[in-house]
């Protein structure tokens, strides 16, 4: 069967097949980023467009230097703000780059669906690098990759627990559908004002304030940014009472399995929702993760742009 | 309630139409209008214009106490010919249009304006409804007396809630002395923030930020109280949610001056429309669940709405063709609300077609206080002919509207407006229209 | 697809791979400072069984790559189905190595041009040869092979399957038609 992403977006309707193969060709590219020439021809006479209506340097030069490291053509749309604000509208945006030849759009945009409303007015390719609260998708490629290279553990004996702000959370929805279809249980843990309820709705996810009783079996820790704007919209009392109850720690993970793996989305705040030497010490797989985006993101350009059969 | 509004010259005999009226269905005979007011059966005079009702309805043209025709301001939107075009082309023949242009009507002068330059469009009638505060800056009172008498028939700040409690406590004060009708958009924005859809499973799965149905239940209680305590009567626009038709049919039971409109898209369409993330589902107070469909559905057949308000709030394609977060409020439906209406309440069995009349006659006219409409003689003849039968595609590119899109496009639709009359004008011609 | 002919049972492609395995050591005056990479899918165990032989009349069994050439191809802009792509596994450094690249048939040449750009992305060898079982004609490329089994005239309708003991259960070479479309 075919393992061609026709946009990459959320992880509705995505073949687990094509999941596991974009894993395989992660590998391939982590080798290709091993060697002296950290480039192949891949992707050379495609053009990749990165564009960016919210900032965020560090996954645009990720999925620039991915594109590059395949040979495509690079460019480069910043925008701050909404269309609206700019007196265009995003579709006229959008046709306005597409008369420049873009065959992958990646998009990051502070509005959920918007990644969604361009694929319906493009031809081109488009991967979502974060939209609103929702998916990047990337980024939780590349956490259930870097957990599944580090571990070998199967999917289904897996039990993750994600843990902080997930109200807010890019990566936790992203990670929570991900690990679900690959077969992990998915335990979504937080303060009652970060942790909605309605997210029960979301399919195989338990929801669990009690932090050690979230812990218990847990194979993967995930601990997710907590952002200073909390404290002002009344979520939280402080930092403080954040940490005392979900900071995640040595003495915290007593619960969990003996082999239990801690990960990170970054950019971390040390010692607040993570333990800082829980971080830099032997189960924490954060460096691993960072490693993993460029050849996840050189494997998801490959499956979305090479192969014109579904184009 | 009259106004210079152009009579139709040509008497009309409309014959064999089923005449239906809220009060019932009064079956087939002949109804005939000249000079703009109805003659009865019989015309009283050489008839010009003979039209063939049979297989039709003929009932009084609906009322509309809640729209949005973007003129003065944001005529790129809407202006009043073509929203009275449209409201006419819905059935409607009279409507009552909100504050919240550029200006806002919150002063006499602007008020006269508008009922100037309506009188001389063909469509529907228009009463403007003037601000609460000016400029809606939820401070400072407008001078409801002084726009009382420029012609404003209702106040508020639809768009926005008035936030300040005390603020429209005084707005009622006023009202109530001056017998004027004080319509709410109630939501508390301070629960509401920055949610663009329903707060609930379908927001957090798609990661767009929730409004929740207590900034909509706890503000319609406050305005509920403001009105029993000042004695105003208080209309609540949009009621979306169980828990606040609730807090209405609360203080309905206790007698206080509390009168509430749904709008057709909230009896029929539900947050997981946005599973599109289509903004064209973008409205305020939002979309809800199946739960709060089957409560508005439940509160009209008991009678607790009042009325229908279709809250018809066009917008440009472009600006709908935004992200989520930054594209416009509002649906523009005034076309299509009856046969959406006839879909979701009588082809339901919810309610007879008398039932669904009365919320959009006899309601709005209460709500308004103003007389029921009637077919009786004498009555002005604004009158509509139905076609209850002929299911049809909404075809958006015939809208009279300026916006020519909305939630039900190209849906097949049953009980369709054919013909509108409008102090004896035809004011809309299906035929015409090529649809 | 019918079989014409063929081409090679499997005690002739025995005997060609250790008359291409003298070859290479010939050529290479011995097996020092040798590697054979073999090209995806059919190229690998053709590699393999070089190397055997090689190790079996010399003191040295060179140690062997597997190159897999998909993130080389030329036609990754136009081709209609998307190739899987298989990992390289190349465990020795190429730079300074003499390597022979080793496939089962030689045909256009464009499999040849992405293993050979692929093998110098790798680093720097100091010489590469090339070897397969079959060579059919047909070039598009300025490529030949240094070491050939069989060299066999085809038409373009025809084609040239190899079939061998490691992947397809047997070993043996034939000629087969295309059906005509």
């Amino acid at each position: 069967m075919s393992t061609q992403l026709e946009h990459l977006i959320d992880f509705d309707g995505v073949p687990i097949e094509t999941i596991h193969a974009i894993f395989e060709t992660t590998e391939v590219m982590a080798q290709v980023l091993e060697r002296p020439v950290k480039r192949v021809p891949a992707l050379q006479g495609f053009t990749v467009a990165t564009l960016f209506f919210e900032d965020s340097t560090r996954t645009r030069l990720s999925f620039e230097r991915a594109a590059r490291a395949q040979s495509a053509d690079v460019m480069t749309f910043a925008r701050g703000g909404s269309s609206a604000s700019k007196g265009e509208s995003l579709r006229d945006t959008v046709a306005t780059l597409d008369a420049l030849h873009v065959d992958a759009y990646v998009v990051r945009h502070p509005a959920a669906g918007v990644p969604r409303q361009m694929a319906q007015w493009t031809k081109a390719r488009i991967v979502n690098a974060g939209d609103g609260r929702r998916a990047p998708p990337t980024q939780a490629l590349l956490d259930a990759y870097t957990y599944r290279q580090a571990t070998g553990r199967a999917f289904e004996d897996t039990r993750l627990v994600i843990i902080g702000d997930v109200a807010h959370s890019r990566v936790a929805r992203s990670n929570a559908s991900l690990w679900h279809a690959l077969g992990a249980e998915v335990v979504l843990c937080g303060p009652p004002t970060l942790v909605p309820p309605a997210l029960a709705a979301l399919p195989g996810v338990r929801i669990e304030t009690q932090l050690d009783v979230a812990m218990e079996g847990a194979h993967a820790v995930m601990a997710l940014r907590i952002q200073r704007e909390r404290l002002t919209s009344a979520r939280l009392a402080s930092l403080a009472a954040y940490t005392a109850q979900y900071q995640v720690n040595e003495e915290r993970l007593a619960g969990a399995a003996e082999d239990v793996v801690v990960m990170h989305p970054g950019p971390l705040n040390r010692d607040v929702e993570i333990d800082g030497a829980l971080a830099d010490g032997p189960r924490s797989l954060i460096t691993k993760q960072v490693a993993n985006g460029v050849p996840v993101r050189m494997a998801v350009l490959y499956h979305l742009l090479v192969g014109k059969g579904s184009r | 309630m009259t106004m210079a509004k152009q009579v139709g010259d040509a008497r009309t005999w409309i014959r064999g139409a089923r005449l239906v009226t809220a009060a019932g269905d009064q079956g087939t005979a002949d109804l005939a209008f000249a000079g703009g007011v109805i003659e009865g059966p019989t015309p009283q005079g050489p008839v010009d214009v003979e039209v063939d009702g049979s297989g039709l309805v003929l009932t009084p043209a609906f009322i509309d106490p809640h729209v949005h025709l973007r003129e003065p301001g944001f005529e790129v939107k809407e202006d009043l010919a073509s929203g009275l075009a449209a409201a006419a082309a819905g059935g409607f023949g009279t409507v009552v249009s909100m504050a919240n242009t550029d200006p806002v009507i919150d002063e006499p002068g602007l008020v006269r304006w508008l009922i100037e330059k309506a009188a001389s469009l063909p469509g529907a009638r228009l009463h403007p409804a003037a601000a609460v505060t000016m400029g809606l800056g939820g401070t400072t009172l407008t001078d409801a007396a002084a726009l009382k008498e420029a012609g404003a028939v209702m106040l508020t700040d639809d768009g926005i809630p008035v936030s300040d409690g005390e603020v429209m406590r005084r707005a009622c004060e006023w009202a109530a002395d001056l017998g004027l009708v004080v319509q709410t958009h109630s939501e508390d924005p301070t629960l509401r923030r920055d949610g663009v859809m329903n707060e609930g499973a379908v927001s957090e799965r798609m990661g767009l930020p929730g409004n929740p149905r207590i900034a909509e239940a706890s503000m319609v209680y406050r305005d509920c109280a403001i009105a029993a305590f000042t004695g105003a009567r208080v209309h609540i626009a949009h009621v979306t949610c169980r828990e606040a038709l609730d807090v209405v049919a609360h203080f309905k039971e206790r007698g206080a001056p509390v009168t509430c409109e749904v709008t057709p898209q909230h009896l029929s369409l539900t947050d997981e429309a946005f599973a599109s993330f289509d903004p064209i589902y973008k409205v305020a107070p939002p979309l809800r669940t199946q739960d709060d469909v089957d409560a508005l559905r439940e509160g009209v057949k008991r009678g607790v709405v009042d009325c229908i308000g279709t809250d018809h709030a066009p917008h440009t394609r472009d600006e709908k063709h935004a992200d989520l977060l930054s594209a416009p409020f509002g649906i523009a439906n005034i076309e299509v609300a009856f046969p959406v209406l006839y879909e979701a309440l009588v082809k339901s069995g919810d309610l007879d077609l008398s039932a669904l009349l009365r919320l959009l006659q006899d309601g709005p006219a209460h709500v308004m206080g103003w007389d029921a409409p009637t077919l009786d003689v004498g009555a002005p003849a604004d009158v509509v002919l139905l076609d209850l039968e002929a299911a049809r595609v909404v075809d958006p590119s015939t809208f009279k509207s300026k916006a020519k899109f909305g939630p039900w496009d190209a849906q097949t639709l049953q009980g369709w407006p054919v013909k509108t009359w409008v102090a004896g004008h035809l004011a809309f011609d299906r035929a015409e229209s090529g649809r | 697809m019918s079989p014409k002919a063929t081409l090679l049972d499997a005690q002739e492609l025995d005997r060609a791979l250790t008359r291409i395995a003298h070859e290479i050591v010939e050529g290479n005056k011995g097996a020092e400072n040798l590697a054979l990479v073999g090209v995806h899918t059919r190229g690998v165990p053709i590699a393999e069984r070089l190397a055997t032989k090689i190790g079996s009349f010399e003191s040295v069994t060179p140690p062997v790559g597997k190159l897999d050439i998909t993130l080389y191809r030329d036609d990754l802009t136009e081709i209609a189905l998307q190739p899987v792509v298989k990992k390289t596994e190349v465990a020795f450094d190429v730079a300074g190595m003499r390597l022979v690249l080793c496939d089962d048939v030689l045909y256009t040449g464009r499999t040849a041009r992405a293993a050979l750009d692929a093998l110098i992305d790798m680093g720097r060898p100091a010489v590469i040869q090339y070897a397969v079982l079959v060579d059919r004609g047909h070039r598009e490329l300025p490529i030949r092979a240094d070491f050939v089994g069989k060299n066999v005239p085809t038409r373009q309708s025809e084609v040239v399957k190899v079939r061998l003991a490691e992947i397809d259960g047997a070993d043996e070479v034939v000629l087969e038609e295309l059906p005509t479309p």
